[in-house]
Order: structure tokens, then sequence, then C-alpha cells
């Protein structure tokens, strides 16, 4: 008779539900292994995977797998000393979870295919290294090894961290025959601030803004997850205008980077009409969330337990009729773009990436949508007012440029819709008083999940025995995305990495942290 | 191509007057602040304590003020401040020449930029080129630069441009604290754009590190060891901010 195989052990943890630490399992490194790989298998998604250091010196490996069919998260752990066994040969999405792990504690996962730094800082541990460098030695952002190919007329293309546009820093390193391009690699790491280390013994005055600045292009984004975990942890309750606002600002982030987005592909295949408008349009969109708190940004708005700002029925009326009016041109600029045959056969079949892959990979939000991955944190695991306004999930199977411009087409669309419904529910009485502060749970951890514009926004956060962060960990959607741009580049032209990076449109600083 | 047409006529014509005529800002939005610390009581540091960058501190003197090249708008201290010491007024300008003119007490008039000397603006006056360098922060700076481009400021009409190589560029826009991992990428442009040239430090982090001041990975902005010509304040600043201190450096406000 076979022996039945051992059943999976996790806490089972509702996404900004707080739980003690000490009820998260910490299983040997092989139960661990098995536990994360049947997860995966079973259809569970990798929202985060991180390392935290223990008195000791060893670090506790920490999964938190999201299984979208239960609404609820897998959370386990293993104690691990200066090595391990990598995951990533059995599941590449933990690809870039490992090389992060190894970078910031010096724990080496044994067998990883590909172990360079992320972001490329001196290791967290003292004295304990991945790549064996001492203390003191300098560290060069991309100045390692890159993937290379080798043969006659194969060439490489060298481009960043100073790109020719406004944008933020990155290398990127092509290998190429002719025009097309056989592998790119991208090495990031110049954004980075160290934020999630700024964290640590918090909360205090800055904290609240490394959130809103994790991302600025995100802030509504990161500031309701960080928002979400404080809730958790200090039991507070957030009233229900509140909720309904902080949905109304997460979509106008939405509506203002897709209609930025679909200008900004229509300028990279030289549609010029669509360009100019959206990037007005864009405005827009901006100027609707400073109506609401001052800032195009958000920033000042999401604030723990509330929103800053208030709306009354005369800003509403306006805000709705700024909404419409926008929306119209909006209309009239993006249909443009299906009706011209020039753009659409630069965007169908560039940069298309198979849904097999894009699971595998591990993709998040648009980048997975559209795919034809139904997964979307608004659906999957509702949170705020997403648990009572439901948004449909906008999907498209090409996996192209396409696709990805489609997706936010429709997923403008939605939004719109949201907005509009939502300020019309939206409630007479003024804010409550935000009840006075409440101590934070000690020896805790909870995670809080949303869905950005870019897709899954990921932070867990562990408390001390004081009730103060003891360890904050950020997982934004372009640390997951970063990887399917480099494989979608394979076998397209050169020139074409612009409008497939455009479609993409990934975060820097939110993977740089 | 007819429903081009239509759309190019449906949109209309969007580029804002700016100079001559003011912006349209939301009420909320948060510029210049006015500060009355002589209302504040003896041992009240409210806004000290809520400010998440240390830029209201006491002088040598013992006297209050704001740094506003620390600032980041939040607002946070008028709210906390129960004797309305503290008021973000909605005036954008807010552009400087000197570090030093960022820091105001109670009564001080904002210095704003003057314009660049007459032999300076013979060269640049009716021809501005930047090239911009993201050095850390959040990526707002840098997208509220870019919308400068958009046919809403239409930053062309002032002969001011944006360009993709050093070479080409009178000047750096430099945008964030200057992380540990993009100093050498930021000296190197530096080096890489030919003199005479000027340095425009965009936003809190570039000014100061902004909400990143103090951490160990950044450099607290702009290195001292490069001219800083021109300070635009924010987290981050409005487009009609920076806009405004390009103009003022150009004489093109008075």
């Amino acid at each position: 008779m076979e022996a039945k195989p051992i059943p999976d052990r996790f806490l089972r943890l509702h996404p900004n539900v707080k739980a003690l630490l000490r009820d998260v399992p910490v299983l040997a490194f092989d139960r661990f292994r098995d536990t994360f790989l049947s997860q995966v298998a079973s259809g569970a998604r990798v929202s985060a995977y991180f390392a935290s250091p223990r008195g000791d010196g060893s670090a506790r490996l920490l999964a938190v797998l999201s299984q979208p069919l239960s609404a609820t998260l897998a959370v386990f752990a293993a104690d691990v000393g200066g090595s391990y066994p990598a995951l990533t040969p059995d599941c590449p999405k933990a690809h870039w979870f490992e090389r992060e792990i190894a970078e910031q504690w010096g724990v080496i996962p044994l067998g990883h295919p590909w172990l360079k730094p992320v972001r490329f800082h001196a290791s967290y541990a003292p004295n304990r290294d991945a790549w064996q460098r001492r203390p003191g030695d300098p560290i060069r952002p991309a100045d390692w090894d890159f993937f290379r190919a080798q043969g006659e007329d194969v060439h490489e293309v060298a481009v960043g961290p100073v790109h020719a546009g406004v944008i933020e820093p990155g290398h990127f390193r092509f290998q190429c025959h002719g025009e097309n391009v056989l592998h790119l690699e991208i090495s990031l790491g110049y954004q980075h601030r160290g934020v999630e280390r700024a964290l640590i013994g918090g909360p205090d005055a800055r904290s609240i803004h490394c959130a809103e600045t994790l991302a600025g292009d995100t802030t509504i984004g990161h500031a309701i997850a960080y928002s979400m975990a404080m809730e958790a942890l200090a039991g507070i309750r957030v009233p229900a205008k509140a909720q309904i606002l902080r949905g109304i600002m997460l979509e106008l982030e939405r509506l203002a980077n897709h209609t930025g987005d679909l200008g900004a592909l229509a300028g990279d295949v030289g549609f010029l009409p669509t360009l100019s408008y959206c990037g007005r349009l864009r405005g827009d969109f901006l100027n609707m969330t400073a109506a609401l708190c001052g800032s195009r940004f958000g920033r000042g708005m999401v604030r723990p337990g509330t929103v800053r700002f208030d709306a009354d029925r005369q800003r509403i009326q306006r805000l709705t009729e700024h909404l419409d009016q926008t929306m119209h041109d909006v209309r009239a600029a993006v249909s443009l773009l299906w009706d011209t045959p020039s753009v659409m056969a630069r965007f169908e079949h560039t940069g298309a990436l198979h849904r097999e892959a894009a699971a595998a990979l591990g993709l998040v939000g648009v980048a997975a949508r559209a795919c034809g991955l139904e997964q979307d944190v608004r659906t999957d695991f509702p949170f705020g007012v997403y648990r009572f306004a439901h948004v449909p999930v906008s999907t498209w199977d090409t996996g192209d440029v396409f696709a990805r411009a489609w997706v936010r087409w429709m997923e403008i669309q939605r939004s719109y819709e949201f907005i509009w419904d939502n300020l019309m529910a939206l409630p007479d009485d003024p804010l409550p008083p935000l009840p006075p502060e409440a101590e934070m749970e000690p020896d805790s951890i909870v995670v809080s999940l949303t869905e950005g514009w870019r897709g899954e926004i990921c932070h867990v956060v562990l408390t001390d025995p004081a009730g103060r962060f003891a360890h904050y960990k950020v997982v934004d959607p372009s640390f997951h995305n970063w990887f399917g741009l480099a494989v979608a580049l394979r076998n397209q032209q050169i020139s074409d990495f612009p409008l497939c990076n455009k479609s993409f449109n990934l975060s820097y600083c939110g993977h740089d942290l | 191509m007819l429903n081009v047409l239509k759309a190019r006529w449906h949109q209309g014509y969007r580029t804002i007057p700016y100079p001559q005529a003011a912006p349209s800002l939301p009420d909320r939005f948060r510029g210049l602040p006015q500060v009355r610390f002589s209302l504040c009581p003896d041992g009240c540091h409210a806004c000290m304590a809520a400010c998440p960058t240390g830029a209201i501190d006491m002088d040598e003197h013992g006297k209050r003020r704001i740094d506003l090249g620390r600032c980041l708008f939040c607002g946070e201290c008028g709210v906390v401040c129960p004797h309305q010491a503290i008021m973000f007024t909605t005036d954008h300008r807010l552009a400087v020449r000197e570090r030093r003119d960022l820091c105001l007490h109670e009564g001080d008039v904002l210095n704003r930029a003057a314009a660049l000397d007459k032999k300076m603006l013979r060269v640049f006056g009716r021809s501005l080129k930047f090239r911009q360098v993201s050095a850390g922060g959040c990526n707002a700076c840098e997208a509220d630069i870019n919308v400068l481009t958009t046919i809403g400021f239409d930053l062309g009409r002032f002969g001011i441009q944006i360009v993709a190589s050093p070479r080409h560029a009178d000047g750096l826009l430099v945008s964030g604290p200057v992380t540990r991992n993009m100093a050498l990428a930021l000296q190197k442009t530096y080096a890489a754009v030919p003199a005479p040239r000027l340095i425009v430090a965009v936003g809190a982090c570039a000014i100061s590190g902004g909400p990143y001041v103090g951490l160990p990975e950044q450099n607290n902005g702009v290195p001292s060891a490069l001219p800083v010509d021109l300070y635009i304040p924010g987290c981050p600043p409005h487009p009609i901010t920076i806009l405004d201190g390009f103009l003022r450096l150009l004489n093109k406000i008075a």
C-alpha cells in the first residue's frame, strides 16, 4: 500500500486580516518546498516570497501564495542557513524572488540558473554575502556578466541607465542577430533608495510618504495597501464614505495612466493625433484627482483609517461634469487607434506572449490579462468598496501589444462606469472624525493586496513585540512583470523595443524600492 | 482620414494662455505656504513632529522657519497646528535661484527666481535645450516634466525643448535624491553637456533628498559639486510651477 501524501501545511490567511506570527507554520525545508510547489501547481500565485533575518544569524523564508479560488492566502515559512536548494528550477516565477533573497540576506538558493543581484546594493546581513563581496567593496549597478549569444553576426546592444526620453533609469542589454533580438536582459537597481529598510521601526511621520512614493504614478494604490495593513494591525474600521472615495481615487489613477499609455503607444508608432489628445486627457484625469485632494498624484489623500479630504455634493457635481466631458474626448481620441490600419498593423502580433508563458512567469495586471489570464485583485480578493461594487475583469487573449492596449481601453470604460456609479452612491453625510490612534498588534503579520493600475500590489508587514514594523515587504506589480517584457522581446525587431516596453509600462522605482 | 480630421476638430485648441493669464488651479492645491509662527505658543512643536522631512525647524537664533526645499507640500503641519500658523495658499510660483531663498521665516517674501544674466540670456534666451536625468525618486517629477511637452503647456512655444542627448543640451533637469547607483551616471551626463551649462533641480528629492532625506542609499539631492541654477520645490512640483521657473530664468516673466 502506498503511503498517503502528507497534506500541505500552511496558515490560511485572508488579505487585510492580521494573524499572530507564531501561527505561521515553520516547516522543515523539504516540506516548505513540497507545499510551495504543490500549491503553485494547483493554481496559487506567488504574491510574496522573501527572507527575514533571525537573531541567531539564520534567515527565515516566508512564502505568501495567493489562491484566487478560495480568496485566501497560504502563508508558511522555513528556516535556512547560508544556502538552500533553489525553487526556481521547478518554479520559474520564483526566479526574481530568489535573486532578491540572495541579494538582501546573503542566503544562496543553490542551483538557481541565473543568480545575479536585482538591485545592486550591499547585503543586509552582516558578514554574509551571496557573492563573497567584502564590506566596502564597490558595488556598481549592471556591473556583472550578462547572458550572451555567440556566433557570426551576433552583436550586443547596451542601452541606459540614462535614456533618451524623460523616463527612469535602467540598463537593457540586447543580444541581436541583425535586427532580430535573440535575448534581452534587464538590469535595474538605479532607483534603489532603501524604502523597505526605512520603514522598519515605524510607523512614524515619514512612513506614509514612503508608501506614497514607492511608485509615484501609483500613489493611491500603494497608499491603500499600506493603510489597509495598518488598519488590520490596529483594528481600525474605515467609514464607508472613505472606502468609496478611495475606490474613486484608485480608478482615477487607472484612468490617467491607461489614457497616457494609449497616447504614448500611439506616439511609438508615429500616430500623432492620439498621442497629442491623450497627453492632454491624461492631465484632465490628474486634475480631477487634484480637485479632490489638491495633488495630481493623490498625495495626501489616503491615510490609515480614513481619507483626508471629503467631497460634498457641489464638488461631486463638478467632478461628474468634468469626467463626462473628458471621457467623451477620450472615446474620440482612442477610437482613432482601432480605425487606423497603420496603427493596428504595428500593434498586432508585436511582442506576443503566450498564456502559458505568462502564467509560468507569474505575470500580473494588464500584462497578464492581455494574455487571457483572468486575474484581478478587485475580483479575486475584493477589498474596500470592491466588496460591494464589482468591476468586471477585462481580458484579451492575443498577448501582443494590441492586447495590452485593448485591455487598457476596456479598463478605461469599466473604471469610468465605476467612478460614475460610486460618485452617485457617495453618502451626503460628512466624513466622521478619525478615531484616536490605536496601538498596533505586536508579533503579528498582515498581508494587504490591492489592484493598482499596473496590477497586483502586495505589502507584507511583520510587527515586533512592541507593535512596530519589524519587517516591511513590498511587491510592486513591476517586480513580477519585468521578466515578462524580456521574454516578449525574443524574436522581435530591436526597433520594436520602445513599443513593447511602453505596452508593459513598468515601474523602475516600484521595482527598485 | 476623415475621422482623423473630425477628431482634430472635436478636440479643439487646448494650450493654456500662461503666462498671459493666471492658471486655473484647484482650490485644494497646496502651493506657497503662508506662515505666522508668531502665533505659536512656547513649547508647541506639533508641526515639527508631524513633518515627514524635518522641513520645519528652529534657526540658530531660535526662530522657527520652513524650508520649501524639504517640504513635500503634504499639508500635515497645517492639519495638526491648533493655531492656524501654517496655511498653504494656491500660489504656484515657487522657483528660486539660491538654495537659501527656500528657507522662510514669518514675514519673508519668497525671492522668486531672477533671470539669467545678460550674457547667458544672449546664449539661451531664445533656445534652451534640456537633458533630463532621473536620479532616483518616484517618477512623479518625471511625469510632470513630461506633461510640459504636451499640447496643454506646449513648452516648445517658449523655445525650450527636452532633448535626447546631453551633447545636444544646454543643461540638465535633475530629479530624484541621486541614489548611490545613479551618482556616477549623473556626473557623466553632466560632463557630457558642453559649457556654458545650467542645472535645474526639480522637486524636493533633487533639492534635499525629499522623503528619502538621510537614508544611506542616496545623496540628499544634487551633490554640492554641481552648481544648481534653479531650484523648483514640490513633491512633485506642479507642471505650471516648473514652467513658471523656466520662464523666470529666461526673463519671460518678471
